[in-house]
């Protein structure tokens, strides 16, 4: 086996192999959402965050603008605060409103902004006023058979 | 006499002990040896080129083959599985992730330790019992920096890129059963697959658990070729020894670099 032979082979396998490790990270991986572009915080308060993970994203009617950052439990207020890092490019204005949604029944947890009419723009580390807890999914189930139980009791009455 | 057959038998589990023990500080000694002579194997570049191609290049068809039907039995399988609960869609991030963490370096690692690891230590050990490396030595050619230093180094470029590939092979065997066989969504396939396998830390991950089996198994290797009896059962046996030895190296580093790197999977 002569030199240029094998400096050929190698050179081959490296760049498939090379190749293989940049479509693993942008086919397979989604490698886009790394790339660090320009961000600012935007933080909210929530009294109750269900299933939200940290890197959950933050959507925007459905286009995901960011990530969430950091969630932290505030113990003077009682809340859960959130802080998530939205791209530089989308602004949101003042009475934004931030809600926690969960995609499908299973699926994963996400905060949803409406952005709203006001002209002012939340700017670096602004407080998302406005915000809408995580439906739990067995307080409504309870909240159902509550009620399911009160307009029977009711109609019950009503026969007598 | 009882008291004799005790003795005998704290005698053979203490010389074992000492064995082993002494073998594993040979082994760590032999492993700084080849550190120490390792910019030997970069100064030399065609050395170490000649290695990725006898264990790399030649390893390719049994690793991409491999890789084609893991993907294509993971396809099927998951496919199976998954549609019984309505989430046939989700088979990409399935199989995406099982290969991309799992599967692609233990699978390729395991293959590459039978293929390359046993090639290593039967040519290293045949060059023993022939009385090649003491023919080096008195020619003052290190062996560890002519011989040895090229083939681990070879060992551990191939690994992460054959891992790649395998898994590459394998994402690409289950898109063939899953869309163009079964009439899965392409959408929903790459979707899914892209939305569920972050770059750090799924694939990074993938690749940091690649290169390590590529320095055990490369290690085990050489180690093993380099202190076989120079006889031919004894090159057999040390061949025999790198895929045993490889092989649950690589199951147990898996296992303990999964705890350090998905505990909890934040």
């Amino acid at each position: 086996m002569d030199r240029a032979t094998i400096d050929f082979w190698v050179g081959l396998f490296v760049v498939i192999g090379i190749g293989a490790v940049v479509f693993l990270a942008l086919r397979v991986g989604n490698l886009t959402s790394l790339q660090r572009t320009p961000s600012y915080r935007l933080e909210a308060a929530f009294d109750n965050i269900g299933g939200l993970k940290l890197r959950a994203p933050v959507k925007a009617a459905g286009v995901v603008v960011g990530r969430v950052d950091r969630v932290r439990f505030d113990t003077k207020t009682y809340r859960a605060v959130v802080t998530m890092s939205v791209d530089q490019g989308y602004q949101f204005s003042k009475d934004t409103i931030a809600s926690i949604l969960t995609s499908g029944l299973l699926g994963e947890v996400y905060i949803g902004l409406d952005a709203g009419g006001d002209t002012q723009m939340l700017a670096d580390g602004g407080m998302v006023t406005k915000t809408q807890s995580a439906v739990v999914l067995e307080k409504l189930i309870g909240q159902f058979l509550f009620d399911k139980a009160a307009t029977l009791g009711e109609a019950k009455n009503e026969n007598r | 006499m009882p008291a004799d057959a005790l003795t005998f038998v704290i005698r053979r589990i203490g010389r074992a002990t000492q064995e082993s023990v002494g073998r594993l500080g040979f082994a760590t000694r032999f492993f700084a040896l080849v550190l120490y002579h390792s910019p030997a194997a970069f100064m030399r570049l065609q050395l170490t080129f000649r290695e990725i191609y006898f264990s790399g290049v030649l390893s390719l068809v049994i690793i991409l083959v491999s890789g084609l039907f893991v993907g294509m039995v993971l396809g099927l399988q998951g496919y199976d599985a998954l549609n019984k609960y309505g989430a046939g869609d989700s088979l990409g991030i399935f199989v995406g992730l099982s290969l991309v963490r799992e599967l692609g370096p233990v699978v390729a690692g395991l293959l590459f330790a039978s293929r390359a690891g046993s090639a290593v230590t039967a040519e290293i050990g045949l060059m023993k019992t022939t009385e090649q490396i003491a023919a080096m030595e008195m020619m003052a050619v290190d062996p560890l920096a002519r011989i040895v230093a090229p083939r681990f180094w070879g060992g551990i470029i191939s690994m992460p890129l054959l891992a790649a590939l395998f898994s590459v092979l394998g994402v690409f065997g289950a898109y063939i059963v899953s869309v163009r066989l079964i009439g899965l969504d392409t959408g929903a396939f790459w979707g899914n697959m892209r939305a569920g396998i972050e770059f750090w830390p799924d694939v990074t991950n993938g690749i940091i658990k690649s290169i390590v089996f590529g320095i055990a198994v490369s290690l085990i290797a050489v180690f093993e070729g380099y202190v076989a009896t120079p006889t031919a059962e004894g090159v057999s046996t040390a061949t025999t020894r790198t895929v045993v030895e490889s092989s649950l190296a690589i199951l147990a580093l898996d296992f303990l670099l999964t705890v350090f790197m998905f505990r909890g999977g934040a």
